[in-house]
């Protein structure tokens, strides 16, 4: 018969309305600036630079290595590596600027550092009047804890703490033995730590 | 007076151009910002009366030289960038490119990273024929509802994506060797949930629709493709399919585990709007049964080849075309290497592009109504289109 589809239709519909009154799982909308919702884990917005210790400036665990600039798709980071007063480089950056006007939020960046020293912030609320240097993040802005980043991706930090762990105990073991050898060979060095 | 009538199937005529008693034709410049046209896309339209007697797609105001991006950059950095070509099926193209890749430098990938990818297909192709679904609609005139419905699941599948990728719609997920994040049980759960509850959906929306005396009206017998023209144009996917083509690259090629997974390919018999709207709607009920599969089949395992290199890659001088069954048809990367960090040369085969040049073919004949369902039902996202 012509317009039992429609008809069918608008019972869907109807159905659908009446069950917005009453049915808790179709209260979809969540007020956002007042109720939060709660991210995904994983979930990634701009990059962020991780420190150690109290200090976010000296704590920095980025030795401007300058990998991450130049494997960035979009060419958003600007590093210049500092140097001490003789022009020895100290392994920290002078500069790290970021320009989120221009990040695609790819990633690319921490898949590529191999010190975990820059981490995917979760921080999404960042809209700003101005559009050129309020875009533009230096490393003061990009400096978080390395607490932060245990907040925001718990299972991802303990396993780059893991790993971190791991190539310290493998730096001393390799230090270990060269350190003792050079006096005299008092002892056979320690065999390394089972890896769990 | 010359009065050629050219009788089209659709019943519609179109006249002669030269009609002294009808007066001029009348182009129509629809675009760059109509709203129908799914974004940045012009069509100058020639109507006669209401009808369409020429039809002239405009398009590149997306151009964002892609392919030249991706000879500048590094084979792992053009990865993000073909999320951004079709952004409703980013894992698809992903796959697509890291396929091309793998092929380039013999990388084996793991078992379950070949199951990941398929699960993330399948879910990207329930989540574009939702969508396309609900455009379409809304193309008619059924302005809210129906596409309300249908960004109601694709927000489901979004929040998937988001919680194994961490983005919505840029995933960034492949690599070449593997994904980046293993997906955890509570994920692998949460997708089971999501496609049990898909069927019903799928009953609802078809209720709600399918048999809409309205959108049949509208749809059918209305930009009929037919098999020949389908073929020789090089229109691939649901659109080649209802022509009534038996050409699945799913079938075809048998990349990845496909041919594992028992599933059907659906056909249409007409050709025209209503075919392409319900191939889509079958197929995506044959995904949620390959979804049922590599859910129950995927194993543990590492997600990662061990040789697989992030940094640094070079792949060997060669050449390599990868093609996937994307949603909206064959996506294809060609790639040559001459060794280099960058490919020397970088080639996107978009089907969105492909498929739109039958366009004006289409559109002849019918209303400017029509034409603008008949530009929804091919499904075409302009950031594939205009690269």
């Amino acid at each position: 018969m012509l317009g039992t589809g429609l008809l069918k239709g608008l019972a869907v519909t109807a159905k659908n309305f009446v069950g917005s009154f009453h049915d808790p799982k179709r209260y979809t909308t969540v007020e956002y600036p007042e109720q939060p919702t709660k991210l995904p884990e994983n979930y990634r917005n701009f990059p962020f630079l991780v420190f150690d210790g109290e200090q976010p400036i000296d704590g920095l665990r980025c030795v401007a290595c300058k990998i991450c600039e130049a494997e960035c798709p979009p060419q958003c980071i600007y590093i210049i590596p500092d140097r001490d007063e003789k022009g020895r480089p100290t392994k920290k950056p002078k500069v790290f600027d970021l320009d989120v006007s221009v990040c695609m939020s790819c990633q690319i960046c921490v898949e590529v550092c191999p010190f975990d020293a820059i981490k995917m912030d979760q921080h999404f609320e960042i809209a700003t009047a101005d559009r050129f240097n309020g875009l533009l993040l230096h490393r003061e802005d990009l400096a978080k804890s390395d607490a932060y980043y245990h907040s925001i991706h718990p299972t991802e930090a303990a396993q780059v703490d893991e790993i971190l762990a791991e190539a310290k105990r493998k730096a001393e073991a390799k230090a270990k033995p060269a350190a003792p050898a050079a006096p005299a060979a008092v002892k056979p060095p320690e065999p390394p730590a089972p890896a769990v | 007076m010359t009065t050629a009538f050219t009788p089209t199937p659709s019943g519609a005529h179109v006249r002669a151009v030269h009609d002294p008693f009808h007066g001029d034709l009348l182009e129509i410049s629809m675009g760059p910002h109509h709203p129908s046209t799914h974004g940045v896309f012009r069509m100058m339209v020639t109507l006669d009366g209401e009808n369409v007697v020429k039809l002239k797609p405009v398009f590149g105001y997306l151009h964002r030289n892609h392919e030249k991006l991706g000879e500048n950059t590094s084979y792992l950095g053009s990865m993000p960038y073909t999320d951004r070509l079709d952004y409703f099926c980013s894992m698809t193209n992903n796959w697509a490119y890291a396929l091309a890749v793998e092929k380039l430098a013999g990388q084996p990938v793991p078992e379950r990273a070949e199951y990941l990818r398929v699960i993330l297909a399948e879910l990207t192709r329930l989540l574009n024929h939702t969508c396309l679904a609900g455009f379409l609609l809304q193309d008619t005139g059924a302005s809210g509802t129906p596409l309300m419905y249908a960004f109601r699941e694709r927000e489901k599948i979004l929040d998937l994506f988001e919680a194994l990728s961490g983005s919505r719609m840029m995933c960034n997920y492949q690599r070449f060797g593997g994904c980046r994040i293993d997906a955890t049980p509570a994920w692998l759960a949460a997708v089971r949930g999501i496609v049990d509850g898909y069927g019903a959906f799928l009953d609802e929306y078809e209720e709600l629709i399918t048999g809409n005396e309205i959108l049949l009206a509208r749809t059918q017998n209305v930009g009929v493709l037919s098999p020949a023209l389908a073929v020789s144009a090089g229109i691939t996917g649901p659109m080649l399919r209802a022509a009534g083509v038996d050409y699945d690259l799913r079938k075809v090629d048998g990349y990845g585990l496909y041919p594992r997974f028992d599933f059907r390919v659906p056909l249409g018999a007409h050709g025209d709007t209503y075919d392409r709207y319900m191939v889509r709607m079958l197929e995506m009920r044959e995904s949620i049964g390959i979804l049922r599969q590599a859910l129950a089949a995927i194993p543990d395992g590492p997600i990662m080849d061990p040789k697989a290199k992030i940094r640094g890659f070079r792949p060997k001088p060669g050449e390599a075309y990868g093609r996937i069954e994307g949603p909206k048809g064959e996506i294809g990367f060609y790639l040559i290497s001459d060794g280099t960090p960058n490919p020397y040369r970088y080639r996107v085969r978009p089907p969105s592009l492909i498929n739109l040049t039958v366009l004006e073919d289409l559109c002849l004949g019918h209303t400017l109504a029509d034409a603008v369902i008949i530009l929804g039902s091919i499904d075409i996202v302009l950031g594939e289109v205009d690269r």
